[in-house]
């Protein structure tokens, strides 16, 4: 094989802080050849971000590189001072940052960014340097380069907006690219066809590229080698093929098992078990204090009726003069006493709005939302309370959806105390079992949000949502903020939930193999409309619409992966 | 049964703030702690002020004419008394009547923030929280009385309010109105970033949790919101105190202020300024010094708190 043109070589990165020396990057090694792909994968805070950007210079103070060495082509480049780092960095390194909106100068026009790099860096004269731009748009396959030439970032969609960011990185002709989630922001159309792009490109341009992700999916379809690293260490070291078909240690091998499968459906999870892990889901427990559930008398427990949304696009005094944005068109389907209803599409389809419809988050444009026979329409306060009772939600995004300031057991309590479900007295006590029962710690009651992580706050949300004992629960996208492996175990709390307490749920979701491992029916949702509803098989197996196949065909392949296990 | 006897106990209240990142920060920044220090001991020596001070300013039993225009440390040519910082016009000591005047410059300023952080509080909550005609409204006056100098919005308020209060209840009353008229001036950028605050918490999705069980607005806006937008609003305070401190010092120098028997650092100053070119420096020195050391280290430690308390600066 050819010379590394980067070599990585036990780089350590150390942060002091006032609680001691932290270091999130240990003793990390690997090569890079020209035209090689390096998947860089492991769960967040396990160094992967940490390691590019020691390699290009950019630690934030007072993080700083305490051991080892990095060699960009046969140079040492760890120590040079400042500004040689910052004119490597730019002429021989380039980055692809996560959302491609922030790394594009907004007040500029696409044409002046990428005219501006290339005479920085290669001393073209202008006229050169436009000729040149306009060639690597053509390059990354936009259309209408002399058009879109003189556009600003704004008028171009997300997945251009990341083409126009590769073009950026192309411009100096680098020899190392560095990825960083560079489709973790995109619809998995788009994901494709980006990733795609990078692949031709390194193999065109001998380019060397490290691409860090946390999706298995990307780096069995991309890479053509791979780094796994764990809390700060690299714990496996090899080609792609041979990481995903015979990994050799455990936490591969265990990180590999919980990536949600596409094709074959399991009954549960495989928990990663490597490394400390969180308790576990008490669901005998739970279910011997939960009343039967009820169920409908008509089997249907919860009927959409032709629900819209309309937003407001442009306000005015006169109704007449007023346009607005259809989010939700008329979509209607059933939800059955005890299935797990899922509901996919693309950003911006609308299914989010939908589920915040159900949950009387936002008012109905249109159309009518049955729950157990009774209309929406018809219920009075009582009625509504009674409703909002018996449907819960738990959230994507777990940062965000418990309060900073209360403590966790006020969190959990809140719904007890308000809707009068228990004697003052008995709540604490049941506001501690629930915790307990989801897996958290004894004292977690009298902790803040802020001190558990991603994958425990979901759990805090899950103890929130059971505390009515809902009939309901929605789920909007609840794993997609989280790693691989507290995924599954969410996800299978979520099935246990199902299986023990006979919970219907409504589970939104952008990621088809997770629906595909979750729901017994499922919804397929494109531009506010519902193309299609089919049973879960059916629709993996024989889809009917054109979009549904054009999505399934877009999925990750994980042949790789299933050899593996 | 659930038991708590392998939980350790949870750390008191102190503690926590023992080990804070703020109190931690703190600790690091001198300008803070010397600041601090500054604010600590104009604040506890305005309240210990009977104790400490020699005379008692307000009493006009206790003044004697003879002291008047006394310089500092010189003994009287009449009487041979003798004062820190000298007296003024009156015969009252400079030194006693700083500590009793901070006492008002720094109850005006306090409640005037109070006043204006309440009303804004509440305005910016309920536009940010409801949007539409409420919002419009509350914002649109807002903008109205930016268009004014605040302290010119104070004094028409301090002219209207003492021309319907009785001759015999307007000494009373001047603090009150001084209060009022300061907090009056002064609500609109508590208005302003608690309604900014507001709108970007109530998008998130412990706001949607509550609304989902059915929580009332006003709730919601209590016990979800409110504790989350207080960070900023805690530095407003801040700065806003030194300027209701100069604000009242401002008036009382125009004269519209505290009322003459009862002078404030303004009052003070205002006295002095008349006898500046006849050589009784100490009348106006004194009182200007302790009104910047106060201004200056409040500014100071509101500077240090937005930093502290901004984590993107971290």
């Amino acid at each position: 094989m050819s010379e590394p043109v980067l070599s990585i070589r036990n780089l350590t990165v150390e942060i002091p802080t006032r609680h001691g020396i932290v270091n999130p990057v240990r003793n990390v090694s690997y090569d890079l050849h020209p035209g090689e792909i390096r998947g860089v994968v492991g769960e967040s805070g396990a160094g992967k971000s940490m390691t590019g950007n020691a390699v290009i210079g950019l630690l934030d103070p007072p993080a700083h590189i305490t051991q080892g060495e990095i060699w960009l082509k046969g140079e040492r480049v760890d120590a040079l001072d400042f500004e040689a780092k910052r004119r490597m960095r730019g002429r021989e390194i380039s980055m692809i940052f996560q959302d491609p909106l922030t790394s594009l100068n907004p007040l500029f026009t696409v044409g002046e960014q990428l005219v501006e790099t290339i005479q920085l860096h290669l001393g073209v004269s202008a006229s050169e340097a436009k000729k040149r731009a306009l060639a690597l748009l053509d390059r990354v396959s936009i259309p209408n380069p002399e058009e879109r030439f003189n556009q600003y970032p704004h008028q171009f969609s997300g997945g251009m907006r990341q083409r126009v960011v590769i073009a950026l990185a192309l411009c100096s002709e680098p020899s190392v690219i560095i990825a960083d989630e560079p489709t973790t922001a995109l619809d998995v159309s788009v994901q494709a066809q980006v990733l795609d792009l990078i692949k031709e490109l390194a193999r065109e341009r001998q380019v060397g590229v490290i691409l860090v992700t946390h999706d298995m999916g990307v780096i069995a379809d991309t890479t053509d080698t791979v780094t796994v690293m764990y809390a700060g260490e690299v714990v496996e070291n090899g080609t792609t093929d041979q990481v995903l078909g015979a990994p050799t240690h455990p936490y591969t091998r265990s990180l590999i098992s919980a990536v949600p499968r596409p094709t074959v459906k399991l009954d549960r999870f495989p928990l990663i078990e490597y490394g400390k892990r969180e308790g576990g889901f008490k669901i005998e427990a739970l279910a011997q204090s939960w009343p039967r559930t009820k169920t409908s008398d008509s089997g249907r427990l919860l009927e959409v009726k032709g629900v819209t949304k309309r937003f407001l696009e442009r306000g005015s005094l006169i109704p007449s003069w007023r346009s607005y944005f259809t989010a939700v068109d008329e979509v209607s389907f059933d939800i059955h006493d005890g299935e797990v209803f899922g509901l996919v599409g693309e950003s911006g389809s609308g299914k989010s709005t939908v589920a915040r419809m159900i949950a009387t988050l936002y008012p109905m444009d249109g159309g009518d939302i049955v729950f157990d026979g009774v209309p929406l329409s018809t219920m009075g306060a009582e009625g509504l309370a009674a409703y909002r009772r018996q449907i819960q939600m738990i959230f994507q995004d777990p940062f965000s959806s418990l309060n900073p300031r209360m403590k966790v057991g006020d969190i959990v309590a809140e719904p007890l105390h308000h809707h009068r479900l228990l004697p003052r007295g008995e709540v604490d006590q049941r506001v501690r079992q629930l915790l307990d029962w989801v897996g958290l710690a004894k004292d977690a009651w009298r902790k803040y949000p802020h001190e558990f992580s991603g994958g425990q706050r979901q759990r805090i949300s899950i103890a929130r949502a059971l505390a009515t004992q809902p009939r309901f629960l929605i789920c909007d996208e609840p794993t997609s903020a989280l790693d691989v492996s507290i995924q599954a175990q969410i996800l299978n709390i979520l099935k246990d939930l199902q299986e023990h307490l006979g919970l219907t749920m409504l589970f939104i979701s952008h990621d088809l193999p997770v629906v595909r491992q979750v729901c017994d029916r499922v919804g397929v949702m494109r531009r506010g409309q519902l193309v299609e509803v089919q049973d879960t098989e059916t629709l993996f197996t024989a889809p009917e619409h054109g979009y549904t196949r054009e999505l399934l065909s877009l999925m990750p392949k994980l042949e790789q992966l299933d050899t593996a296990v | 049964m659930m038991s708590d006897s392998t939980t350790p106990p949870a750390p008191g209240r102190f503690r926590r703030f023992r080990e804070s990142d703020f109190f931690y920060a703190f600790t690091r920044s001198p300008v803070a702690m010397a600041s601090f220090a500054v604010v600590a001991l104009l604040v506890l020596s305005s309240l210990l002020a009977p104790l400490i001070a020699p005379y008692n300013p307000f009493d006009p039993a206790s003044l004697n004419l003879m002291n008047g225009f006394t310089a500092p440390l010189a003994p009287n040519a009449f009487t041979g008394e003798s004062f820190l910082m000298g007296t003024d016009d009156q015969g009252r000591d400079v030194f006693s009547t700083i500590l009793y005047g901070m006492r008002i410059s720094l109850f005006v300023g306090f409640a005037a923030v109070l006043f204006a952080m309440v009303l804004g509080i509440t305005l910016g909550l309920l536009s940010g929280y409801f949007g539409g005609w409420v919002e419009t409204i509350i914002m649109r006056a807002a903008d109205i009385q930016l268009t004014f100098p605040s302290i010119l919005v104070a004094m028409l308020i301090f002219g209207v309010a003492k021309g319907v209060t009785p001759v015999e209840y307007r000494d009373e009353m001047a603090i009150w109105v001084l209060i009022f008229a300061i907090g009056l001036s002064d609500w609109v950028q508590f208005a302003r970033v608690v309604r900014g605050a507001t709108l970007v918490e109530q998008g998130k999705d412990y706001v949607a949790a509550a609304r989902l069980i059915g929580q009332r607005p006003t709730t919601i806006m209590i016990r979800h919101i409110l504790p989350n937008v207080l960070s900023p609003v805690l530095v407003i305070a801040t700065i806003s105190l030194a300027l209701a401190i100069i604000a009242e010092a401002t008036l009382s120098f125009l004269g519209v202020g505290a009322p003459p028997t009862q002078p404030s650092l303004g009052t003070l100053i205002r006295i002095g300024q008349g006898y500046l070119f006849s050589g009784e420096w100490w009348i106006l020195f004194f009182p200007a010094c302790t009104l910047l050391a106060l201004a200056l280290s409040v500014n100071l430690l509101g500077d240090w708190l937005r930093d502290a308390l901004n984590p993107r600066l971290k």
